[in-house]
């Protein structure tokens, strides 16, 4: 009876049983330059935000500045670095599932804290009543 | 089990998607067609999405407490953004060197996979080194877990990050030694890819911390007004909640 691996080993020909080159045949990763690049951006945009950090004049928009920024680099990390852009789907959705529910809990802790300061509110105007 | 035998015994292809169809025999033969080893590493960091959530979220609604409490000493006095921009840019170019280290391997280039191994977990070292000096310059400036909201929430968020950090390194020394010893070759890539899927991982968290943390500004330390701000809230809970 043949194995698992001597099953695995027959997949076909050309292919590298038991590693990614199985699932890269597909998804081909940016060559090392493109890494290089990529870095290089990263890099800039990180320069960027501590440069924003100390411009009085964007105090303002400081902040939306900021988190548009380190968006950009986060999704360029997980999109080329963890190849989440040349993977299979399903991977991205379920590092998705999580980002969804980290962000659910992150606004739902808000909520409840904004609530908490409305409560405080009509509180406050009952006891002036 | 024999209607499970097709399923362990011949390779599979995608059902779905587009690859769905071309009748390509390259993929583990798996139910999902993806290896359950990086399958596992996702839906982990996808569940250590949820955890850090958990974590930032708690600093974030704590954030400036201790500014209205009127204890410091206080974020505005402490942080020093030249200092972790150094450290952040030290973790970004440990991801270069990481996906360096696999492109190096996939290409069977072994000395240059091992370089770049030894390289990320160099400067994974150098970034826990300088938290670690600055938690002994908070710490030495008075600022604890104990102290007020922002000592607490900030220990605790940066601190399980280094703890990743931590681990991250461990295990690329651990692969290093595996590669000296022979054990890491180009048919053992996928292997470096969820280590280095692990460690970017750790690098995007650090880009969410850097900025919440770090360089979204704090307010001014205002001790008595913040103090008089804290007696007005008592006073009003005082006044909703009878018997207080």
């Amino acid at each position: 009876m043949a194995s698992y691996r001597d099953s695995v080993m027959n997949s076909g020909p050309g292919t590298k049983p038991g590693t990614d080159h199985e699932v890269d045949a597909h998804h081909e990763h940016p060559s090392e330059r493109t890494y290089i690049r990529i870095a290089i951006i990263l890099a800039i945009i990180t320069l960027i935000e501590v440069v924003i950090y100390y411009i009085e004049a964007l105090s303002g928009v400081l902040v939306p500045m900021l988190v548009v920024l380190s968006a950009a680099k986060f999704v360029t990390v997980v999109g080329y670095f963890m190849h989440l852009k040349f993977d299979d789907r399903r991977l991205g959705w379920i590092f998705t599932g999580g980002l969804l529910v980290a962000f659910s809990v992150f606004i739902g802790l808000f909520v409840m804290q904004y609530f908490h300061q409305v409560v405080e509110f009509v509180g406050d105007i009952g006891r002036q009543i | 089990m024999a209607a499970q035998a097709p399923v362990l015994n011949a390779p599979q292809t995608h059902g779905v998607g587009p690859d769905a169809g071309h009748g390509h025999m390259d993929h583990p033969p798996t139910s999902t067609g993806i290896d359950h080893r990086k399958m596992l590493m996702w839906l982990f960091l996808a569940s250590d999405c949820m955890f850090f959530g958990a974590l930032i979220a708690t600093y974030s609604i704590y954030r400036g407490r201790s500014e209205d409490v009127g204890v410091g000493p206080y974020p505005s006095e402490l942080i020093d953004i030249p200092y972790t921009s150094v450290s952040a840019f030290v973790l970004l170019m440990s991801s270069l060197t990481m996906v360096l280290a696999l492109a190096a391997l996939q290409k069977n280039d072994i000395r240059g996979s091992r370089l770049w191994i030894f390289a990320t977990a160099a400067l994974g070292a150098v970034f826990l080194g300088g938290q670690y000096f600055e938690f002994t310059e908070f710490y030495h400036e008075g600022l604890s877990l104990q102290t007020n909201m922002f000592g607490s929430t900030f220990f605790t968020v940066t601190g399980f990050h280094g703890l990743h950090v931590l681990i991250g390194v461990i295990w690329l020394v651990t692969l290093l030694f595996v590669s000296l010893r022979g054990g890491l070759r180009q048919d053992d890539s996928l292997d470096l890819e969820i280590a280095g899927l692990y460690w970017h991982f750790v690098d995007i968290v650090w880009i969410v911390i850097f900025t919440l943390i770090y360089l979204i500004p704090y307010g001014e330390a205002h001790s008595e007004e913040g103090g008089e701000h804290a007696l007005r809230l008592l006073h009003l809970g005082a006044a909703i909640i009878p018997g207080l």
